[in-house]
């Protein structure tokens, strides 16, 4: 967003319009032909798969918003409606909450590759922490949407949730009776939550815009961490980067339709199809399986209060991890000790969703404790040390060195050709 | 097209080596003989302009650094100058354009068919019944019908009488009584309770020809619901309805 675009209209009314409102300059600087490095790998292609399915939960929600009631005593049965009885209602309706598994299995893809590859780092703090803050904003809207049905999973979820808040000292009683709008969860709860559930993804949209704006100041991080050095390290993002996008994008609505059209119900749980019941709680309340990890965290301390500063402080943490890394590498692909830490924590952050899922019974508790112990000594203790003592691999040269490889065919050519474009321009 | 020249550069020499042992190198699709200025610094192709499609222009410079030899011009000219026949890239781009434009009206349709009335609405509007037996003569009844209002009127003997006996081309809306009751049913007038002017619902027994009479507009209806006086364009609409016995109706 620094100067002008090169862009130049063709036509009369393009040159009037451009003139007048520079979109199509903007488009054209943002999004065709700005430069990218040449070796991002399919891990970058999760960012536009996360707008994409923004724009789609936005599109089916607002559908299905024609159609439920928010009313505790009709919401069940207009949610039944919309099943049976809308043209292609099921299908919109299991498309939002299968889209809804969906985003978050592609954000955490997204947030696991910029842990790996150091895109938190300087000088892309804020690009990170304005991730954080989506990320937030969709647990939020997810957590509010998931109410909605007003099931007996949909209505206890909400209780054990905002439930929660009564831990804060003092002013929690009131802040959870000024969340529910009365003594429990009730029908105030339910409007006031589908008014946020709306409100809430144009919120993230613009939270979106931001951080796509402040990715463009310095462009994207790359898998060998190594900064652009010339212009043979980068590819313009149309169409390299457009078509790679929407193959990957591709690919990935085929493992959402799939879900969405043979196993809709999969990733659900069975007792939201009952109509909430204040007087009956289901033997096992857990949350969607996306708030798993955090809702074992949130079980693993046994005291009110500190289990919920845990849970939060958990994504609180992920703010300072910028500051945190001590590395001056910025790539996991070149600090093999930093790799053997990191693949632990993920496969920690996956066996902690599991345990979210288990009754807190047990071993299970014991194991919960480990993993949530091991999830923020990786933050605390791994990240700050490991900088200080690792020794990294070799790195190449350049982007363009780790793509073309020196000594392979017109290699020598190339870099001779490399030189050539730099001084003409 | 850019890189269409390229590759036809590529093809026709059938070598890439060829191209590339001359002090110009060429990457992927990166041919600096001919785009490297264009996908320089700008990143965007250059205008056609900058590249010539004719013999000679390309400048003794660089013909002079043995850039391009003669044959690479030959090439280019005798491509540039035919009508290319097409190639791989334009079948591909043309079927997933197609596959894309297919794919996005198939996803496009259920979101519009969405907004259309849904099973349970479509369930509501059903025809419905209703028994004539209890509104007596000169009664006028309300009913609803897929939300709108229905007169049912039991005309008496003098109604039905002001009714036929009418000059149906003073009418504003010229339509004979007859065409607006069932044959052998002129007792019976069914009627939209609608203003046919912005939609109020005018009053009954109401106004000079004692039909109906609306009081936001001052549209005076007759004893057949057709429209007299006022700014009302059209007579009250009949809807749709039949006698399944002596004294019932279905209506819709």
């Amino acid at each position: 967003m620094s100067g002008h675009s090169t862009y130049e209209p063709k036509s009369a009314v393009g040159k009037w319009f451009e003139s007048r409102l520079p979109i199509m300059g903007l488009v054209h600087s943002s999004f065709i032909v700005f430069p990218n490095p040449r070796n991002l790998n399919y891990f970058w292609t999760f960012g536009g798969i996360l707008a994409f399915m923004l724009v789609s939960q936005i599109v089916t929600g607002v559908v299905l918003a024609m159609h439920y009631t928010a009313h505790a005593d009709m919401a069940f049965n207009s949610v039944e409606l919309i099943m049976r009885d809308v043209n292609y209602g099921w299908m919109l309706r299991y498309l939002h909450a299968n889209g809804a598994s969906m985003f978050f299995i592609a954000v955490y893809v997204h947030i696991f590759r910029g842990l790996y590859f150091g895109s938190y780092k300087a000088p892309r703090e804020v690009l990170w922490i304005l991730g954080v803050i989506i990320f937030l904003l969709m647990m939020a809207t997810a957590f509010m949407g998931y109410v909605l049905p007003w099931g007996q999973m949909s209505f206890w979820g909400a209780t054990v949730i905002t439930n929660l808040f009564s831990a804060i000292p003092g002013v929690g009683e009131v802040i959870v009776s000024y969340l529910w709008g009365g003594y429990s969860v009730s029908n105030p709860t339910l409007n006031r939550f589908f008014s946020l559930h709306y409100l809430l993804p144009f919120m993230i949209m613009g939270v979106v815009i931001l951080h796509i704006w402040a990715l463009h100041v310095n462009g994207s991080n790359n898998p060998t961490g190594i900064e652009k050095k010339t212009d043979k390290d980068m590819l313009p993002f149309h169409p390299y980067f457009t078509v790679k996008d929407a193959f990957a994008l591709t690919c990935f609505l085929m493992v959402y339709v799939w879900f969405a059209f043979y196993i809709p119900n999969f990733l659900g749980h069975a007792d939201n199809y009952i109509e909430a019941n204040a007087a009956v709680t289901p033997s096992h309340i857990v949350p969607e399986w996306y708030f798993l990890p955090f809702y074992a965290i949130l079980r693993a301390i046994p005291d009110k209060l500190l289990g919920v500063l845990a849970m939060f402080g958990s994504i609180a943490i992920m703010v300072v991890v910028p500051w945190l890394d001590s590395s001056k590498i910025r790539s996991g692909n070149y600090r093999p000790v930093f790799q053997v830490f990191f693949w632990l924590f993920a496969i920690n952050a996956v066996i902690l969703g599991w345990l979210g899922s288990k009754p807190p019974e047990g071993w299970y508790v014991i194991a919960s404790r480990i993993c949530t112990a091991y999830y923020f000594a990786y933050y605390v203790l791994v990240l700050p040390l490991l900088g200080l003592f690792e020794t990294p691999k070799s790195m190449p040269a350049s982007i363009a060195d780790s793509v073309l490889g020196k000594g392979g065919s017109g290699s020598a050519m190339a870099s001779g050709a490399a030189s050539s474009p730099s001084t003409k321009g | 097209m850019l890189q269409k020249r390229v590759d036809i550069v590529h093809r026709d020499y059938g070598q890439e080596k060829r191209l590339m042992s001359h002090d110009r190198g060429c990457s992927g699709t990166v041919c600096p003989a001919l785009s490297i200025e264009a996908w320089g610094s700008a990143w965007q192709p250059a205008p056609p302009a900058r590249i010539s499609h004719r013999r000679g222009e390309f400048s003794a410079r660089r013909l002079a650094e043995g850039a391009l030899d003669a044959r690479m011009i030959r090439v280019t000219t005798t491509h540039a100058s035919a009508s290319a026949e097409p190639t791989r890239r334009d079948f591909l781009f043309i079927a997933t354009g197609a596959a894309g434009a297919v794919g996005l009206a198939a996803t496009i349709w259920p979101f519009v068919s969405q907004m259309a009335p849904d099973a349970a609405t479509i369930a509501a509007g059903a025809p419905v019944d209703f028994d004539l037996g209890h509104v007596a003569e000169g009664q006028i009844v309300k009913l609803f019908w897929r939300g709108k209002l229905i007169f049912v009127r039991h005309r008496t003997a003098e109604e039905i009488k002001s009714a036929q006996n009418t000059d149906i081309t003073s009418l504003r809306d010229p339509e004979a009584d007859a065409a607006r009751v069932k044959p052998g049913k002129d007792q019976w007038l069914v009627v939209y309770g609608n203003c046919t002017h912005l939609g109020c619902v005018p009053l009954g027994n109401e106004g000079a020809f004692h039909g109906w009479q609306c009081p936001c507009h001052g549209s005076v209806f007759d004893t057949s619901g057709r429209i007299r006086q006022g700014p009302a364009p059209i007579n009250l609409p009949v809807p749709p309805y039949a006698f399944t016995s002596d004294k019932a109706i279905r209506i819709g």
